[in-house]
This record gives C-alpha cells, sequence and structure tokens, in this order.
C-alpha cells in the first residue's frame, strides 16, 4: 500500500514536470532560441538549435536600429516605472493611513472611490481632454501621473488593509511624547510598513513597465515610447525577422525575471494578498 | 473638554492635508474623466469641438455589426478566460498540494508567465501559432494532423487569443487557490478518512466548499479583467481577421484613432456600465454562497 502510494507520487511528479515543460517551457525556449539565430534560420521557426550563434549580432542591431529607439524606450520605461511607483508608495500610504484611521461620514466616500476605480476601467478620450486643458498630454510627467491614478485604488486598498494590523495605542504613545503630524506618518509608520511597501513596489512596478494600453494612448510618436510600445511596433516592422523582434522581446523580458528571481516569493504572496483583499 | 481635545488631535494627526495628494490626482485623471465620458458620450466630438447628438453614439454602437461585434465577443471573452482559469487553476492548485516533491519547481514556472509582458506573449505566441511554419502546427502535422490557421481563421482567432490569455494568467489562479487549499485545516481531511471517504468525497464535501472563497477572487478578478482585455488581442489578430476577434476595448481604440471621440467615449460608457451590472451583483450573489464550517 505504501508503496503504491510513493509509485503513485513519482508519476505525478514525472507528469507534471513533463507536461508543464512542454506547455510553459517550450514557449520560452522557442523564445530564446529564435533570438540567437539568422534570419533565415529565425524564419523558419524550427525548434533545433541553431547551426551557428548569432546572439551578439542580433542584440547589437536591435539596439542599434532606428538611432537606438530601444535605448531611448528603456529609459522611458525606466523613468516612468521608478517615479510611478516612489509616487504610489508615498501618496497611497499615506491615504491609506488617513483612511483607516479617520472614521466618519466620509469613510463610506473614500471606500465608495476605491471601489469604483478597481472595477472602472479609464475613460480614454476625456482623460486626454483633461491633459490637453492641463497642456500636458504627450509628455513622461502626464503618464505617470496616470499611472499613480490608475493604481491608486489598489496601492491604497493594500496599504489600508495593511494598517490595520498596526495598533492605534502606537500612534497614541508618539503624540503623547511630542511626535505628530507628518513626523509621526514618516518617522513612526512608515518603516513598519515595510511588508506591504515590498508588495506594492513589486507589483506596480510590474505593472507600470508591462502596461502597453495606456502608453498606445497617452505617449503617441517614437519620441517617449515605452519599451512595451516599441516591441509592438517591431511586430509590425519586422514581420519577417523574427530573430530581431525576438531578440527585443528578451530584451524586454529582462527586468521582471531579475525582480521574479530574487522576489519570487513576495511577489506570489503580493499577488494573493492584493487579489483577496477585493 | 477631553473629548473636544481628542477630536483635535484626531484632526492634525490624520489630517486630510495627507490624503490631498492622492486625491488630487484621482480625481483629476481618474474621476473627472469617468464623470465627463458621460456626457461626451451623447455628443460628436473633435476634443476642441462638440455638439449634443442625444443616443446617437449607443444606437449605432448596438446596431453596427462591427461596432457590437466587440459587445458580444468581450463577453465571450470574459466568460470563457474566467471558467477556463477557475477549473484549470483549481485542478494544477490540488495537484501541487499533493506530497510531490517537484511542487516548487512546478509553481514557478506556471506563475511565471503571469510576470513578463502581454505583448512579449502575444509576440510569442503569434510566431507559435503561425499557420504553415509555427512549431504548434508543426508538432500536429508530426502526429498527422493538419493544424489551422489559428489566428486568421475567423471562427478560431477569439479562442486561439483567449487559449493564450488563459496560458499566461492561471499562475495567478493557481497562487490563489493554493493559498485558499493551505487555510484549510488538515484534520478535517482526518475526519473524512476516519469515516471511510476516498478522494472524490474528499475533494467534493471538503475542499470545494471550503475554497469557495478563493474561487470568487479568481472569478470576479477575471472576469473583470477578461471585459477590460485590450493588450494581447491587439498584439496578436489587431481584432482581425475583419472584426472576427475584436472586443469592446478594441473597437474603442479603433474609433479612437479615427477621430470617432463621441463614438469611442461611448464605448467607454458602455464597457464601464457592462462591468458595473456583472461585477456588483456576481460578487453579491458569489459572497452569498460561503460557507463556514
Amino acid at each position: 500500500m505504501d508503496k503504491n502510494r510513493k509509485i503513485r507520487l513519482i508519476i505525478y511528479d514525472i507528469l507534471g514536470v513533463l507536461l508543464t515543460s512542454v506547455i510553459f517551457l517550450i514557449p520560452f525556449y522557442f523564445l530564446v532560441n529564435s533570438s540567437f539565430k539568422s534570419v533565415k534560420e529565425a524564419y523558419r521557426m524550427e525548434l533545433n538549435l541553431p547551426s551557428s550563434f548569432h546572439i551578439i549580432e542580433n542584440f547589437k542591431e536591435v539596439l542599434q536600429v532606428q538611432n537606438g529607439i530601444v535605448i531611448r524606450a528603456f529609459i522611458n520605461s525606466l523613468i516612468i516605472t521608478i517615479f510611478s511607483v516612489l509616487g504610489l508608495v508615498i501618496v497611497c500610504s499615506m491615504a491609506g493611513f488617513v483612511i483607516q484611521r479617520r472614521k466618519n461620514k466620509l469613510s463610506g466616500l473614500w471606500n465608495f472611490m476605491i471601489l469604483l476605480g478597481l472595477i472602472v476601467p479609464p475613460a480614454i478620450v476625456p482623460t486626454i481632454w483633461v491633459l490637453n486643458a492641463l497642456n500636458i498630454f504627450g509628455s513622461l510627467p502626464s503618464m505617470i501621473l496616470l499611472e499613480i491614478a490608475f493604481f491608486f485604488p489598489f496601492s491604497t486598498l493594500m496599504y489600508k488593509g495593511f494598517m490595520t494590523t498596526i495598533p492605534k495605542e502606537i500612534d497614541e504613545a508618539a503624540i503623547l511624547d511630542g511626535c505628530g503630524g507628518l513626523r509621526l506618518f514618516f518617522q513612526i509608520i512608515f518603516p513598519l510598513l515595510k511588508p506591504v511597501n515590498i508588495t506594492i513596489i513589486v507589483l506596480t512596478a510590474v505593472f507600470v513597465y508591462g502596461d502597453f494600453m495606456n502608453p498606445l494612448y497617452f505617449l503617441p510618436g517614437p519620441r517617449n515610447a515605452t519599451v512595451q510600445l516599441t516591441l509592438f511596433y517591431f511586430m509590425g516592422q519586422y514581420a519577417s525577422e523574427w530573430n530581431l523582434l525576438f531578440a527585443d522581446v528578451v530584451l524586454v523580458t529582462i527586468p521582471p525575471l531579475i525582480l521574479f528571481l530574487f522576489l519570487n516569493r513576495q511577489i506570489i504572496a503580493g499577488m494573493i494578498a492584493g487579489s483577496l483583499k477585493e | 473638554m477631553k473629548r473636544f481635545a481628542m477630536k483635535n488631535i484626531t484632526k492634525s494627526t490624520y489630517s486630510y492635508n495627507y490624503l490631498l495628494p492622492a486625491l488630487v490626482i484621482y480625481v483629476l485623471f481618474f474621476i473627472v474623466p469617468t464623470i465627463v465620458s458621460i456626457f461626451f458620450s451623447l455628443t460628436r466630438w473633435t476634443l476642441f469641438d462638440w455638439e449634443f447628438i442625444g443616443f446617437e453614439n449607443f444606437i449605432n454602437f448596438f446596431q453596427e455589426s462591427s461596432l457590437n461585434i466587440g459587445l458580444r465577443n468581450s463577453l465571450i471573452y470574459g466568460a470563457l478566460t474566467s471558467g477556463l482559469k477557475v477549473v484549470f487553476g483549481l485542478l494544477i492548485a490540488v495537484f501541487l498540494c499533493s506530497e510531490i516533491k517537484t511542487k516548487n519547481y512546478l509553481r514557478t514556472l506556471i506563475f511565471f508567465p503571469a510576470l513578463i509582458s502581454t505583448i512579449a506573449v502575444g509576440a510569442i505566441f503569434k510566431a507559435l501559432m503561425n499557420p504553415t511554419r509555427g512549431p504548434i502546427n508543426q508538432i500536429l502535422e508530426a502526429i498527422g494532423i493538419n493544424g489551422p490557421s489559428w489566428l486568421g481563421n475567423p471562427h478560431l482567432a477569439l479562442f486561439s487569443v483567449i487559449f493564450v490569455d488563459v496560458w499566461k494568467g492561471v499562475g495567478i489562479a493557481t497562487v490563489i487557490y493554493i493559498a485558499g487549499l493551505m487555510s484549510i485545516p488538515p484534520h478535517y481531511y482526518e475526519a473524512c478518512a476516519i469515516d471511510g471517504g476516498n478522494s472524490f468525497h474528499k475533494f467534493f464535501y471538503i475542499t470545494l466548499p471550503l475554497v469557495r472563497p478563493a474561487m470568487n477572487a479568481v472569478i470576479i478578478l477575471s472576469f473583470i479583467s477578461g471585459l477590460k482585455s485590450f493588450d494581447i488581442i491587439w498584439a496578436m489578430t489587431g481584432g482581425g481577421p475583419g472584426f472576427a476577434s475584436d472586443v469592446l476595448a478594441s473597437v474603442i481604440y479603433k474609433q479612437y484613432i479615427n477621430g470617432f471621440y463621441g463614438l469611442a467615449t461611448a464605448g467607454n460608457v458602455i464597457l464601464f456600465i457592462l462591468i458595473s451590472i456583472i461585477a456588483f451583483p456576481l460578487y453579491k450573489f458569489l459572497s452569498r454562497g460561503e460557507v463556514e464550517y
């Protein structure tokens, strides 16, 4: 009986590894492998290894194409991601703090606004209308503000939820010691938010970096293009040069991959916490 | 007197000034556009000039087949991606919670696609699904099946994209389920075994009812994101062939780039109403069915 069970578990292991490898690993193998091939070989889309490796050539060419538009896009994406995440952490942690601590007639309104943002997709053209009125349409700062607005509900909800685990007595003790206002928040409360800060930083960084639809609408033109936009344009322009397209896909995938290698536990835990809260 | 003092402290310690930065950004760039969208959806609009035309945009949206196909496809897309993630996520999660040795490796592998960008996934699968040279059809050919044109066949394109969406998102559903399964106390299963229950009983009488909160989260999240879906469709088919795989979000984009701003905004309002009338009741309905043992 026990031996049977062991054998069954081993069979499950083998089946599981085989099946997931076919379904989940082959696409990535195909991607990386094709990015190493010559134009002709990549065009044939076969799964076998390249007859000669063109790693450096392909990646160099991708980086040089159109006066280095890919490098420019990486810089843009980096700027947008870093400032959006920074902004979100600062403004949403404060917002979560006030909303959770101060319960009154307005609490319902804040909760409704958060719920609305979680469910309703942004209205595109009216947003452009607002940006035009402020004369900032198409600029990187406008994209940063938009990303902060779009991820405000999720981030604030996470902060608000975590804030319930920090006892109010801490605030009161601090106030009695003469530490109030902004100092109380940034010196006492904010350091206690470390776990949720990590979650928010990682998740919003992944979401903002991978965002395609919003830059497509709000950052027209090549100057302020993000990596996802250039990748999308490459799909049209280099439709027959799959090696270059895939080299670009590999480049675009490296930052989240690095993040995942170091923080995969936190990312997964954060995803679970985030989705169950909603 | 003391109450009064405490109230003042509350006011200064948890001052609304700290809420202000977030509120200004959110109201200006999300709430205001959402509210004015209702007005502009009733106009013919060029961003600089508008003309009130009543419900004409909405009537157009429901009558013209190139527009209302988006509505139909969005519903199919939301229901199907959600349903498949609910079922496959649960099966994979139950499998990964058994005593197999490779579970960490498998979980990591299944989750990873959720992190990479949708456009990257779209590019990979566009190649994999190439009708003549793509590896999927090459593999099918090797076992004697003539693979279809996954993205070129109007009856198939939407479903091919749905498959890719599920491939990318099932990892999130799986980890949510795993969290739910881990919270089921092991002695329930022991009690079931003592009473002579087999794995069938365990699954249907313990696992399934107790994993309901996690399942509800998966249903709601994937349904809402399915209705909003744009990136993967735009990257893989561009709504084509013809309008066969157009969803609401891609119809909105097409109207936008053609300068029909009023019509695009009406599309936004329809999407907004659609999600609200599905998400709120669904949430109410699902949370009613949760059990406690």
